[in-house]
């Protein structure tokens, strides 16, 4: 199974700010009453982004101008709450390449790198001046280099990092484990046997 | 060298390290439900793989199903879909369903330590963050996402990097009417929502050597709550006298290897912690949150913040934003606040002696007139130890409905949902914007018998001073 080397995303940005976005908020609950994950993108912010009955509530990802964003940009602790895989799902069948926050609820975090979609912290400060910059002109092109931990925007570098095990995983094309944990299942299996409560 | 459990359960699982750092985790134990695993099997079925030792998963179904009376066809097709969906998995790939028709079935953090497959010393994984209550045991329980489901499934084993333990000394003795809920709701509002990134939390101390099983369960449930990706309590006798008998913990000669096994894994007295915190219990009082994290709580005798008071900008805007949706206003009492549901149930307070302790005190009273009051027991078990007890009735009498067992109205992916912009006492783990079933709903965490005071009284109360509380 080869998987891209995911070594940098350039795209457009777009902010939703605010701190302890959780999963819940990121896809409701009744999204998750579904067997297959096609189709999840359509309920991203669904509850922040629409009324009960579908008008369109003011919303970044609402607005005209911020339309084929790849690069979601938010506050402290994001994707805090539930370890559901559909969160990180969501944001990824929606269009979006990688995250920029302050920082990373892990299970979200780690659900987020074995699907290849990068999530970068940088500085509160930082952000904040990204965002000014996307919210001055939604076309502004963003690299988020995920190789050298940075984003360069009009001219400018900030620092933006992640853990080594994910950076290299992912810019070395192995962020999803699954082909190196099916390498390993014999020695899990000699693991296993010496574990009595492992047997069959 | 002196060890913590954590790591004396990593070293004994410890498959491998990975190209990029992390380790291979054998994981001994994995518990599946109806809402993360279909996808995982469908992942598996595309690779063309099989599930690796089906032996050592375990399913239930508890978020989807309907809770005022269990009827297959579900009146929900997508519901209906999840359950027959996995019954279909479990069937195909030989895996141990605990479905409705085995009496078994529940949340599966109750199902789990209840059929004793939770045990000492192991690691355990599911597709849900709340997998951390099987720490109570001494196991290390990771809550997952659903292409780590696939790796399990496939390989038993996940990659996961390190964790580092924190140490949480709860110290002195807990004053009547406070409960294990009060004690996380405590820890986590002094922690912060994110304080425990990067660590497994071991709780010890006095407060917890006393405490039952279930009670440990209530705080390791909510780990997670405080950023932690596990929590955990040392075995001792409690952990050994819970588990002796049941279904799935070993028997005859084979329980006293396990035990002499499962104290061994105990942390070693010296071992080092990468960091300590100490608690004392005589200043935890019953807490409930006002906000919209787990984190925002108070204890009942104190106000709703005020954001005028903050000092830093950051705290300003949250207290401000939780306080729009919450519809409280600035430095109110927390007491005295008009509730419309009282939700009794859950994996952090679902099991039998959440309702044994309510019951004691609900006998005699009455739901207030206008408050929806359900009790949901967490499992088919606690369901019927309830029942033979005679505790449902006590809760009937009292006008509350008694529901089947699962997750109801905690996330309501089941009919269980607030309507529009309703307040709910509830004795669940998270308070999150629209997590109990509407965009506009309301939910305040409290312990069980604080729900039962609100459900009273009509409003948040004290339960020490409606049930005369004077001792634990
Ligand atoms: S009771 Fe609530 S928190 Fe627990 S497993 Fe069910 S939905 Fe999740």
């Amino acid at each position: 199974m080869a998987l891209a080397k995911i070594t940098q995303i350039t795209g457009r940005g777009v902010s939703v700010p605010g701190n302890d976005i959780d999963t819940d908020r990121i896809i409701p609950a009744r999204y998750l009453k579904c067997v297959t994950f096609d189709g999840l993108g359509e309920g991203l912010f669904a509850d922040v982004r629409r009324n009960p009955d579908g008008s369109e509530k003011p919303h970044p990802l609402n607005e005209a101008r911020f339309k084929g964003a790849t690069i979601l940009l938010s506050g402290a602790n994001f994707g805090c709450g539930s370890s559901r895989e559909h969160a990180p799902q969501a944001i990824q069948k929606y269009g979006f390449r990688a995250v920029v926050a302050e920082n990373f609820a892990e299970i979200f975090f780690g659900n987020s790198i074995t699907l290849g979609l990068p999530c970068l912290s940088a500085e509160r400060a930082n952000i904040a001046r990204l965002s000014a910059a996307v919210e001055a002109d939604p076309s502004l092109e963003i690299t988020v280099d995920v190789a050298k931990q940075e984003i360069r925007f009009g001219g400018q570098a900030i620092k933006a990092t992640l853990r080594e095990s994910a950076r290299d995983a992912l810019v070395n094309g192995r962020w999803d484990a699954i082909g190196e944990l099916i390498e390993g299942l014999p020695v899990a299996a000699a693991t296993a046997a010496r574990l009595p409560y492992m047997a069959v | 060298m002196s060890k913590s459990l954590f790591q004396k359960v990593w070293d004994a699982h410890a498959v491998r390290t990975l190209a990029n750092g992390q380790t291979q985790l054998l994981i001994g134990t994995h518990l599946i439900h109806e809402v993360t695993s279909p996808q995982a099997f469908g992942m598996l079925r595309d690779l063309g793989l099989k599930v690796a030792m089906p032996h050592r998963t375990f399913a239930t179904v508890d978020h989807i199903v309907p809770t005022d009376q269990f009827a297959e066809p579900f009146s929900d097709p997508l519901a209906d879909e999840m359950i027959k969906e996995l019954r279909k998995n479990c069937q195909q790939f030989g895996i141990t369903f605990f479905d409705r028709a085995t009496g078994k079935q529940g949340i599966v953090h109750i199902v789990g330590p209840e059929q004793g497959i939770t045990q000492p010393g192991t690691t355990i994984a599911c597709g849900d963050s709340h997998t951390s209550t099987h720490g109570a045991f001494g196991a290390i329980a990771f809550g997952i996402g659903t292409s780590q489901v696939r790796d399990v499934l496939a390989t038993q084993s996940m990659a996961l990097g390190r964790l580092k333990v924190r140490r949480i000394n709860v110290t002195g003795r807990l004053r009547p009417g406070v409960y294990a809920k009060d004690v996380i709701l405590h820890i986590i509002r002094t922690l912060g929502v994110n304080g425990g990134t990067g660590f497994a939390y071991e709780y010890g101390g006095e407060v917890f050597d006393r405490f039952t099983m279930e009670e440990r369960m209530t705080v390791c449930n909510m780990s997670i709550e405080g950023g932690a990706r596990a929590g955990y309590v040392n075995p001792d006798e409690t952990t050994f006298a819970y588990l002796k008998g049941r279904p799935y913990a070993p028997k005859g000669a084979a329980w006293d290897a396990a035990v002499a096994r499962w104290r061994g894994f105990a942390s070693d007295p010296g071992c080092t912690y990468d960091d300590v915190v100490a608690i004392n219990a005589s200043e935890i009082a019953p807490t409930v949150t006002w906000g919209i994290n787990p984190g925002q709580g108070i204890s009942i005798t104190e106000s709703v913040p005020d954001p005028a008071k903050a000092t830093a900008a950051d705290e300003k805007a949250s207290i401000e934003e939780a306080l729009a949706y919450m519809k409280l206003k600035p430095g109110a009492p927390i007491k005295g606040t008009r509730i419309d549901v009282a939700f009794l149930g859950s994996c952090t307070n679902g099991r039998l002696s959440d309702f044994q302790e309510v019951a004691k005190f609900l006998k005699g009273r009455h739901v207030a007139p206008g408050v929806k009051a359900i009790a949901v027991p967490g499992s088919q078990g606690v369901g019927v130890l309830c029942a033979s007890l005679g505790i449902d009735k006590v809760f009937r009498d009292a006008g509350f409905e008694w529901r089947e067992a699962g997750c109801s109205m905690c996330l309501a992916m089941n009919p269980d949902k607030l309507v529009g912009d309703q307040l709910c006492a509830s004795s669940s783990n998270r308070n999150f914007k629209g997590r109990q079933g509407s965009p506009t709903g309301r939910t305040l965490l409290m312990s069980p018998l604080m729900v039962a005071a609100a459900a009273v009284m009509g409003s948040v109360a004290d339960a020490r001073e409606v049930f005369g509380v004077s001792a634990n």
